[in-house]
């Protein structure tokens, strides 16, 4: 190391994903800087969720490797690097549905309360986890909703649920696929609004469709072309770069305007 | 609801015998508590074991041989035997748990096979002829159990510590973690549980478990034989688990009283021969009409009428 650069949470060096005569990802090199939210975009088919499933570990990479607080994570287990402060979200709402919503919360407080294998106690001692539980729930505005069964939310809900969820372990990365994917418009004001709040003294990293949530959100953006990285910056200039508006040909083009 | 419905079950169990057969009763319980355990991995860790067998006659088999070979007591030779089915439950769940679905199935369906196939080989499980004359003994060397009362009452005293850690495994912190597994791995383990762990330990668990209600069975019967190994035993136990209902504390119960119930009633009476037939209509009916068994429909009705 020469001289002390920008503080970068996360980093991949040539990342690459190559499936059976196709490469997915090509060498990705990634810088997320510490305190940003950072928007990971791209037409579809263009490599983000490979990404972001390379970050969680979900998909081993073929080579290149994956750096966080300095650390090289490339071999570990996805539950490890959950462990170290990497949470994700999923496309598809993370939830667990037959559990109360007060229950899902209290999933992620439980593990650093190193009971998890205790068979032979009652769940009973789980209890001393609600109110921490309820104040997490109360930030993301279900705290009337507690006791509710999962399966029963609306689904903006579910994902602040997911959220809550994820908050509970205290992340200093958070990974988000697509939040507002498949939301009507309230919805998706809410989780942006959610995702602004939370954002306060931690990191996101976050795979996004919808242009007018990124430009709200993103201090930084990376747009991902078949698989490598065709441009950086903030929106501003991610929006201004012809190559970008080539990549979002027709209406998405236009919506690259109309955020902007 | 479950603790009123205890306190009516517990006398009803205990006067029993007075009416019914000690030993077919005591039957029926060893098949119970080998469905509940079979159920704590089908109806609470979403995993479908096609080799529970193994373990339901390895414990049988190193209780009957210590039984008829060391001199030890009733008690010490079940402990034995539980945890010898246990260990072996320990090195199987280690190698199924890291595959899924159907493949998991097939794992322990093929690990299960090996065990029936060492067991037919052994000289100890004298093969085809099964391990017989298998002594009772006497409990803690003082209560002897060769009356087929105290014998009953002994059973039904293991059965309901089973039913107690199994109730007490589901409800509880561990069990918090195996229903959030079920519910939606992935995020199970994006929110950091290493859950081939969790699912380890709920495979141990059931295999002690269904250890434990082989070994007793080898003192009811006086017998250990290929039959509780042979990978028909395994279907057997399904059966019983999903008839009963698949997922409820009781169903297991419920189901292995009716299947042990029907079975001792056929092959008695003319129908004999049909047995495997009827066993298997009821099986189509109850996967078609009825998927949550006997106990779901019951909780079921409860729920909308009452």
């Amino acid at each position: 190391m020469s001289e002390p650069q920008q503080d970068f949470i996360l980093e991949t060096r040539h990342l690459t994903k190559a499936f059976k005569g196709f490469t997915a990802v090509d060498d990705v090199n990634l810088q997320i800087t510490r305190g940003h939210i950072h928007a990971l975009i791209g037409p579809n088919g263009a490599g983000k969720t490979t990404v972001f499933n390379l970050l969680t570990k979900f998909l081993q990479p073929t080579s290149g490797s994956i750096v966080f607080n300095g650390r090289d994570i490339t071999t570990e287990t996805p539950a490890a690097i959950a462990r170290l402060g990497v949470i994700r979200s999923f496309q598809i709402s993370a939830v667990f549905p037959h559990l109360s919503v007060l229950e899902n919360v209290r999933i992620a407080l439980q593990r650093k309360e190193g009971n998890s294998f205790h068979f032979w106690r009652s769940d009973k001692v789980l209890n001393r986890l609600n109110d921490r539980a309820m104040e997490l729930l109360a930030s993301v505005g279900l705290a009337d909703f507690a006791q509710s069964k999962t399966l029963d939310l609306p689904y903006g809900r579910k994902r602040a649920l997911e959220i809550a969820t994820t908050l509970a372990l205290e992340p200093e990365l958070m990974l988000l696929d697509e939040p507002t994917q498949g939301m009507g418009h309230e919805d998706v004001g809410m989780v942006t609004d959610l995702i602004k709040q939370v954002s306060k003294d931690r990191t996101i990293l976050m795979v996004e469709h919808n242009l007018h949530v990124v430009s709200r959100l993103a201090d930084r953006i990376t747009v991902l072309q078949r698989g490598s990285i065709l441009t950086e910056g903030d929106y501003a200039t991610v929006s201004a770069d012809p190559q970008v508006r080539e990549a979002y040909m027709g209406t998405e083009a236009d919506a690259v305007q109309e955020a902007s | 609801m479950n603790k009123k419905l205890l306190l009516i079950l517990l006398p009803l169990a205990l006067l029993a015998p007075l009416v019914l057969y000690p030993v077919f009763l005591a039957k029926v319980l060893c098949f119970a508590l080998f469905a509940c355990a079979f159920n704590l991995l089908l109806g609470f860790a979403g995993l479908l074991s096609f080799g529970h067998a193994a373990f339901l006659g390895t414990g049988g088999y190193v209780t009957g041989w210590l039984m008829i070979n060391s001199g030890l007591t009733p008690e010490l030779a079940i402990i034995a035997g539980t945890i010898a089915g246990g260990l072996l439950g320990a090195v199987y769940g280690a190698l199924a748990v890291k595959r899924e679905g159907i493949y998991f199935a097939m794992v322990t369906l093929a690990l299960a096979q090996l065990t029936f196939f060492l067991y037919v080989q052994a000289p100890f499980t004298h093969g085809e002829d099964g391990m017989q004359g298998i002594p009772r003994g006497a409990l803690f060397g003082l209560i002897d159990l060769s009356d087929n009362m105290v014998m009953y009452y002994f059973v039904l005293a293991i059965f309901c510590f089973g039913f107690w850690l199994i109730n007490r495994t589901v409800h509880s912190p561990f069990g918090q973690v195996l229903k959030a597994i079920r519910e939606n791995e992935s995020r199970a383990i994006s929110l950091g549980y290493d859950v081939n762990r969790y699912k380890w330990l709920a495979f141990v668990i059931s295999a002690a478990l269904a250890s434990l209600a082989g070994a007793t069975k080898s003192l009811v019967f006086e017998l250990a034989s290929l039959t509780d190994v042979h990978w028909h035993m395994s279907g057997e136990v399904i059966l019983m688990t999903l008839v009963g209902g698949v997922g409820t504390l009781f169903g297991p119960l419920v189901g292995a009283g009716f299947v042990v119930t029907m079975q001792n009633y056929l092959s008695g009476g003319e129908l004999g021969n049909y047995i495997h037939i009827i066993m298997g209509a009821v099986f189509v009916i109850c996967v078609l009409s009825f998927r949550s068994g006997i106990v779901g429909q019951l909780a079921k009705f409860k729920r909308d009428n009452f």
